[in-house]
């Protein structure tokens, strides 16, 4: 469970820190009067930022905190003797690449959205649109590879955990490609680009946080967050 | 040494956060069924929560017959008696606190406590309320799939959950309640995601955070942690569903069952508990902060005083949200832990107290020299200050793993935990229904049954749970089916159980009363008028009772003061509104 814990350590850092700016010591019993107790700081009043990306924003915590209890469970179940890590195959360093490309896509959609570059925006959203999904289909050719090499899903704990988390990280980019299709035909009817800049940039943060996970699971799955902890852990002791 | 300024006008500062563009609904059924308004949603919230809820409390009854007369009714053999502690648990604590709190009174006070038009996301608010409405029927499903709901205990360890000596644990049981959690939980996001985002965005200008009302700070403060907490319940349903459908091993430890080995092995059912208990802890502060928030405000609004230590009570509800974070394992003693682990979720779960008590001492010290009113919402607000500390008290025994370890599995922690966290937020939900409930009918609800309710509950509550302590101390074991004769069962005991049925069913018909109150209020309460209990928060200044979709009609209204200008001296009435400028200003001098 210390995986979770570092983990909502960190989202404790950043409610801190937000909570630091929003004048908790102020005597509001001595304050009557004037319309926020401070009218220079209207950001005492909410945030200038877009409510859907703090909304977006707030979500990805709730996302991170499921991968993280994930991880968690991942830990411990793997310290117990019946487990066997299973290989890597090839696919999934191509699928990690394509995946990179569908995240720099819509970050470049983004650029020139906000460019107001019509034209590049949608090219870059149709190119992440395209990767995305070309994601998940190499994922599913992972899966195959996998099950007819004779690694099922209840051989072993490790197999189990490796298409439990895969298959809910693919559920997750699915979401995704929802929001992401929903967007694209958008920018193909709306004129100015300007209408679509916001949920552009929603997609393109979604991508990155997706994609950061990802090359969490990977170094997973492929041992090298075990060497990882285990560094941690002579430098603790 | 406040500055007060010359012209109001001046210092109102351009709204940050543009105003919320309201969907507008076109038919009866996107007006009153497929709302986007957070008000009816609210209200869909609280109606199916009190229904799930009252067959909750019917499957309390049928146990307590078990308990009180052994054998005497046929229908409720072993299994049925375990089907009914597993639903009643679970619904009690998920579909009905929570989803109330939240959903209920979550949906209805966030805008109208912050002055905003609605949620922030309208649409999802709806879709989080029909997932709720999904997941309450998949539960209730389980009462008519074959093989009945599922008997594991509302906690639903692995392995025996999953079993078939288990009631539904070979069946369907298991199955629609994990799916159900599964449900509850993406609904609940979509709500929390809108509860936590529109306090952030959705507030009135000048409300800043510390002129909030307790009520949103307690909610708010939950919502975050209900966000937080419920992924490791989610994880563990998932988790748990692959084992019992696709054969893995992720809680089943190597078995064998009537003879024959099962397919699983090596799963760890302590990583179970872990993640039970990582969620199920927080649970227990997801429920009681919107409770410390609410009650605050009743008894500060009953008693015309300003609460006592605004920015402590604050503090204290974040650092309990904080700590209930890591103390889980306090949950797990009996499961055997390292003791340098048991020393520490000891000592967290202690350290705890010390906030809680802050709040405890705050609300005796508002109450101080008040100028009470006993109203029906005071008297359960008191009832539940009471009440709480009871089972806190308590909760200090268990918090010790020595006292801990022999008293577990006892009567003494039903007692605990039914006194902290059954009967303490009841009483709040409660009054907060009296207390409301004028704004969201624009009728008063009827005092005499109300009075009648509010006794038998509260003095009910007491016989039932008290003896239990005792009960438990003398060693009765909680989980049995029956007891027979047995050392833990002398005569007296029986006698005593006999006597906390018959309590159980008294309070429970007067749950009916309420419930035909509700409704007989609506066409036959006393007209309440939009501020009846003369407060100061913006619910109770709308230009319209009950308020319209869209809460304030042409202009939102522009927050002066903090929620608790009660008898201010040099104030021409008792409270001052929190939408209200300083026209003649209120001689400050007599407070600085």
């Amino acid at each position: 469970m210390s995986v979770i814990l570092i983990f909502l350590a960190g989202i404790a850092a950043i409610i801190t820190w937000w909570m630091a700016q929003q004048r908790l010591t102020s005597r509001p019993w001595l304050e009557a009067g004037s319309v926020g107790d401070a009218p220079h700081a209207p950001h005492l009043n909410g945030s200038s930022i877009a409510t859907a990306k703090i909304g977006l924003g707030v979500f990805l915590a709730v996302v991170g905190a499921l991968f993280t209890l994930f991880i968690s469970a991942y830990f411990m179940r793997m310290g117990l003797q019946d487990w066997w890590a299973l290989p890597i195959p090839g696919l999934l360093w191509i699928n990690t690449i394509v995946l990179m490309l569908s995240s720099i896509a819509l970050q470049w959609a983004k650029v020139e959205a906000q460019k107001h570059h019509a034209e590049a925006m949608r090219a870059g959203l149709v190119a992440g649109l395209v990767t995305g999904v070309g994601f998940l289909v190499g994922q599913l050719f992972v899966w195959r590879e996998l099950v007819s090499a004779g690694y099922v899903l209840a051989d072993n704990p490790a197999n189990s955990f490796f298409y439990l988390i895969t298959g809910m990280h693919g559920l997750h980019i699915l979401g995704g490609l929802v929001a992401l299709s929903r967007t694209t035909l958008r920018a193909f009817e709306a004129q100015p680009p300007g209408k679509v800049l916001l949920s552009v940039e929603l997609c393109a943060m979604y991508w990155h946080f997706m994609l950061l996970i990802w090359l969490v699971l990977f170094a997973l799955f492929a041992g090298w967050a075990n060497d990882f902890v285990d560094i941690c852990r002579q430098l603790l002791t | 040494m406040v500055n007060i300024p010359s012209s109001i006008d001046d210092t109102v500062p351009a709204a940050e956060v543009e105003d919320v563009e309201l969907y507008h609904p076109h038919s009866w059924w996107t007006t009153y069924v497929f709302s986007q308004d957070a008000k009816v949603i609210a209200i869909q919230y609280s109606m199916t929560a009190l229904a799930i809820g009252l067959v909750a409390l019917v499957l309390s009854w049928l146990m307590r017959l078990q308990l009180g007369f052994p054998g005497y009714f046929s229908f409720i053999d072993a299994e049925r008696y375990y089907q009914f502690i597993t639903m009643h648990g679970m619904i009690m604590v998920i579909y009905l606190l929570t989803a109330l709190f939240l959903g209920g009174f979550g949906n209805y006070l966030i805008p109208l406590m912050l002055g905003a038009r609605d949620m922030v996301f309208p649409y999802a608010n709806m879709l989080s309320y029909w997932l709720y409405l999904l997941a309450v029927l998949v539960l209730v499903a389980g009462f008519f799939a074959p093989g009945g709901p599922t008997g594991a205990g509302w906690t639903l360890y692995p392995p025996q959950a999953v079993l078939s000596g288990t009631p539904g644990g070979q069946d369907w049981g298991i199955i629609l309640m994990l799916t159900s959690l599964i449900l509850f939980i993406i609904g609940f996001t979509m709500g929390g995601l809108n509860y936590v985002v529109t306090v952030l965005q959705g507030r009135a200008r000048g409300m800043t955070l510390m002129r909030m009302p307790l009520t949103i700070w307690g909610i708010f403060t939950a919502t975050v942690m209900a966000l937080l907490a419920f992924p490791a319940l989610f994880v563990a349903s998932v988790m748990m569903l692959f084992d019992r459908l696709l054969g893995t091993s992720f809680f089943m430890p190597a078995i064998v069952e009537m003879g024959e080995q099962l397919q699983h092995g090596g799963g760890s059912p302590i990583l179970f508990q872990h993640l039970f208990w990582f969620f199920g802890h927080p649970e227990v502060y997801i429920v009681a902060l919107p409770a410390f928030g609410i009650v605050s405000d009743l008894i500060s609004t009953h008693a015309r005083k300003n609460i006592f230590g605004y920015r402590m009570m604050v503090w204290a509800i974040v650092i309990i949200g904080a700590l209930s974070f890591i103390v889980w394992a306090h949950h797990m003693y009996v499961s055997g832990m390292n003791p340098n682990f048991g020393f520490f979720f000891a000592t967290t779960t202690l350290i705890i107290a010390v906030p809680t008590a802050i709040k405890v001492y705050n609300w005796v010290l508002t109450l101080w020299r008040g100028d009470i009113h006993l109203t029906i919402p005071m008297l359960f607000a008191l009832g539940f200050i009471v009440t709480f500390v009871n089972g806190g008290l308590t909760g200090l025994f268990l918090g010790n793993v020595v006292v801990d370890v022999p008293l577990s599995d006892t009567m003494f922690v039903v007692a605990h935990f039914h006194m902290v966290m059954g009967v303490a937020p009841i009483m709040v939900i409660f009054g907060a229904i009296y207390h409301w409930y004028p704004k969201i009918t624009g009728r008063m609800l009827n005092d005499v049954m109300g009075r009648i309710h509010f006794w038998v509950t509260f003095l009910g509550a007491y016989l039932i749970f008290f003896p239990m302590h005792y009960l438990g101390l003398l060693g009765a074991p909680r989980r049995y089916y029956e007891l027979g004769e047995s050392a833990v069962n002398p005569p007296s005991a029986h006698d005593l159980n006999v006597f906390i049925t018959l309590m159980a069913l008294t309070v429970g018909a007067a749950q009916m009363l309420f419930l035909f109150n509700l409704f007989w209020s609506l066409r036959n309460g006393k007209e309440a008028g939009g501020n009846p209990w003369r407060a100061t928060t913006l619910e109770w200044q709308t230009p319209t009772t009950p308020p319209p979709h869209g809460n304030w009609g042409k202009d939102l209204p522009v927050v002066y003061r903090w929620a608790y200008d009660y008898s201010v001296p040099g104030a021409p009435e008792d409270f001052i509104p929190q939408n209200q400028p300083n026209p003649d200003r209120i001689s400050r001098e007599h407070i600085s």
